[in-house]
């Protein structure tokens, strides 16, 4: 049975659906234990264990948290070679890809980011080129780290578990190499919306909102959705950077993509390539982002948006 | 008297040459490797040169003996992406190119550029947030592992006060917003909300014609062939295809009730 690392950065009282990915992904390619990257209660361990962990690593006394990431690249690599692993499944955030990229070269290792799925095999399929294309991938060495999109894997409900945690085995961790020290953080505001990365609905602005989000974030919000945005949007400064979808920004997978105001050229396409549906309001009849609708609706999304946004409301009572 | 600026930094800028984003991009070959035609300067290594470039100037820039080095890997026509750096300011360039470094991976690369690195004097290495065309974002955080220098990555600002030795950013990332420091050397990977690059100038491309950019080898970098390349790399492709292309669906004219038209599609398509 293959041996699989699930890299957990920021364990939280109920785990993140993200973390549920990871972990139920790893039990169907062979035994599933945690590492963590900070510190994590009683509940959190009992919530990883009933999403699929069947133990744990974490650092003796505590990761410094003050320095970046280079603790927790020690703490993986000490739990790689304790467990023997084949393969470590990580999330493909920022840090997650950081984390992994430090610790293939420390281990001498393969890593693949932007998986989405894995086979018994360790083959893994990304996309590349902006969603244009999709590749299938191997490490040639162990271990292989592989860093996971978000809505890649089925995850099933959380077994009712015996609300017990699966054991611990705290690791004595090697010298840290020089780290950057962070002296302050904010987290990020809670806009209440799902986040973008990760979201099954999209509702993304462009230059046809001229200035005014309201309508798109009414519309997501009638969904239930994550509010995306195109770089011309978040250069203007209309809507914070973090909402930006595209080449430079976010690339994402939701289930619907609906896109406002946005022309569709060809790195704006990028970000909404990977869609399942995509559903698209342009003034301009000729704008190319049509040619990959679901639907079009040629038509002022000023009026359009709240509109489908007060349906929405109506029909759900 | 003289103005205190501290001693004069050595900066090395890492930048790319990609295929265009503007234009299709396509894998060829049995190793599904990238078509390199139609290649320019990685627009995220732009804002990576300016970084350099302003950290260069905040300290008197070129005359008070400070040196902006642009450093590429790639083959011959990858020495473009230096000559556009040299245009923007970059004192001089290095390229190294060999034959046997095409299908390098992240691991493979970063090895490389890490060998090339360390025969050069440097305070401040400085990349961008990723490759456009690997989209990766592996190599800065392989690159601080392999020199063991601290890593400030993903910054949308980075300052280095006047006869400090102390790099100040903000980094932006999952969690949220962060401020970190390290003391020089340092290795730093900037986002597109760093700053604005600025434009080659018609004296900054005059200019570059007269600068010097030095190629380097696999030999001179004391890199044996089966340390890079495919045989190098810790990762292989076995197959690619192209997603299938999208095509139109329905589009409609709204006459008033587009937003209605909307919402039944979404429940015809068990969306709500």
């Amino acid at each position: 049975m293959l041996k699989i690392l699930v890299y957990i950065h920021a364990p939280a009282g109920t785990p993140t659906k993200g973390q549920r990915e990871l972990l139920a992904l790893a039990g169907r390619l062979g035994e599933a234990r945690a590492v963590l990257g900070a510190e994590a209660d009683e509940a959190a361990l009992a919530g990883l264990s009933a999403a699929g962990a069947t133990g744990f690593y974490a650092a003796a006394g505590g990761l410094d948290a003050s320095a970046l990431l280079t603790p927790a690249v020690s703490l993986l690599t000490g739990a790689v070679r304790d467990f023997g692993a084949d393969a470590v499944l990580l999330p493909n955030g920022i840090e997650g890809r950081e984390v992994a990229a430090r610790a293939a070269v420390r281990l001498d290792a393969a890593v693949i980011t932007d998986a989405i799925d894995v086979q018994t095999d360790l083959t893994v399929t990304k996309p590349v080129l902006a969603g244009s294309h999709t590749v299938k991938a191997q490490g040639t060495r162990v271990p292989v780290l592989i860093t996971l999109k978000p809505n890649s894997v089925e995850v099933p409900e959380p077994n009712a578990g015996t609300g017990e945690a699966a054991p611990l085995r705290e690791l004595e961790i090697e010298a840290t190499a020089p780290a950057a020290r962070i002296t302050s953080s904010a987290a990020r505001t809670d806009t209440g919306r799902p986040e973008l990365s990760s979201a099954r609905f999209v509702v993304a602005g462009g230059r046809g909102v001229e200035g005014d989000f309201t309508p798109v974030e009414d519309l997501a919000d009638a969904l239930g959705a994550a509010v995306g945005a195109s770089r011309v949007a978040t250069d203007a400064g209309w809507i914070e950077h973090s909402a930006q979808v595209g080449q430079t920004g976010a690339t994402i997978s939701p289930q619907l993509y609906i896109s406002a105001g946005i022309s569709g050229a060809i790195q704006q396409k990028a970000g909404m390539q990977g869609a399942k549906c995509i559903v698209a309001i342009n003034k301009d009849p000729d704008a190319p982002v049509f040619e990959i609708a679901d639907l079009g609706i040629i038509g002022d999304l000023a009026t359009v948006l709240p509109q489908a946004a007060a349906e929405i409301r109506r029909r759900k009572g | 008297m003289s103005q205190n600026i501290g001693t004069p930094l050595n900066i090395l800028v890492l930048v790319k040459h990609v295929p265009d984003v503007q234009f299709e991009r396509r894998l060829a070959g049995p190793e599904s490797r990238l078509d390199r035609a139609d290649s320019v300067l990685s627009e995220l290594d732009e804002y990576a040169i300016e970084a350099a470039l302003a950290l260069s100037e905040s300290r008197g820039g070129e005359k008070a003996g400070n040196t902006v080095t642009a450093l590429t890997m790639g083959p011959e026509a990858a020495v473009n992406a230096v000559k556009k750096s040299l245009q923007m300011g970059a004192t001089s360039g290095v390229h190294i190119c060999d034959p046997a470094l095409a299908g390098s991976d992240a691991g493979a690369t970063s090895l490389v550029l890490a060998t090339a690195i360390k025969s050069l004097d440097f305070d401040i290495v400085v990349t961008g947030m990723a490759s456009t065309d690997a989209e990766t974002s592996l190599v800065p955080a392989q690159l601080a592992e392999r020199l063991g220098i601290a890593q400030l990555s993903n910054l949308s600002a980075v300052e280095l006060a006047s006869s400090s030795r102390t790099v100040t950013a903000v980094r932006e990332d999952d969690a949220g917003s962060h401020r970190l420091e390290a003391e020089l050397p340092v290795l730093i990977a900037v986002t597109d909300q760093a700053n604005e690059p600025r434009y080659p100038n018609f004296r900054g491309i005059l200019g570059a014609k007269k600068k010097k950019i030095t190629t380097l080898t696999l030999d001179e970098l004391g890199l044996a062939a089966s340390q890079v390349g495919a045989a190098g790399s810790a990762t292989r492709v076995l197959a690619s295809e192209e997603r299938p292309a999208r095509t139109a669906g329905e589009v409609i004219t709204d006459s008033g009730q587009g937003g209605i038209a909307l919402v039944d599609f979404l429940a015809d398509a068990k969306l709500i």
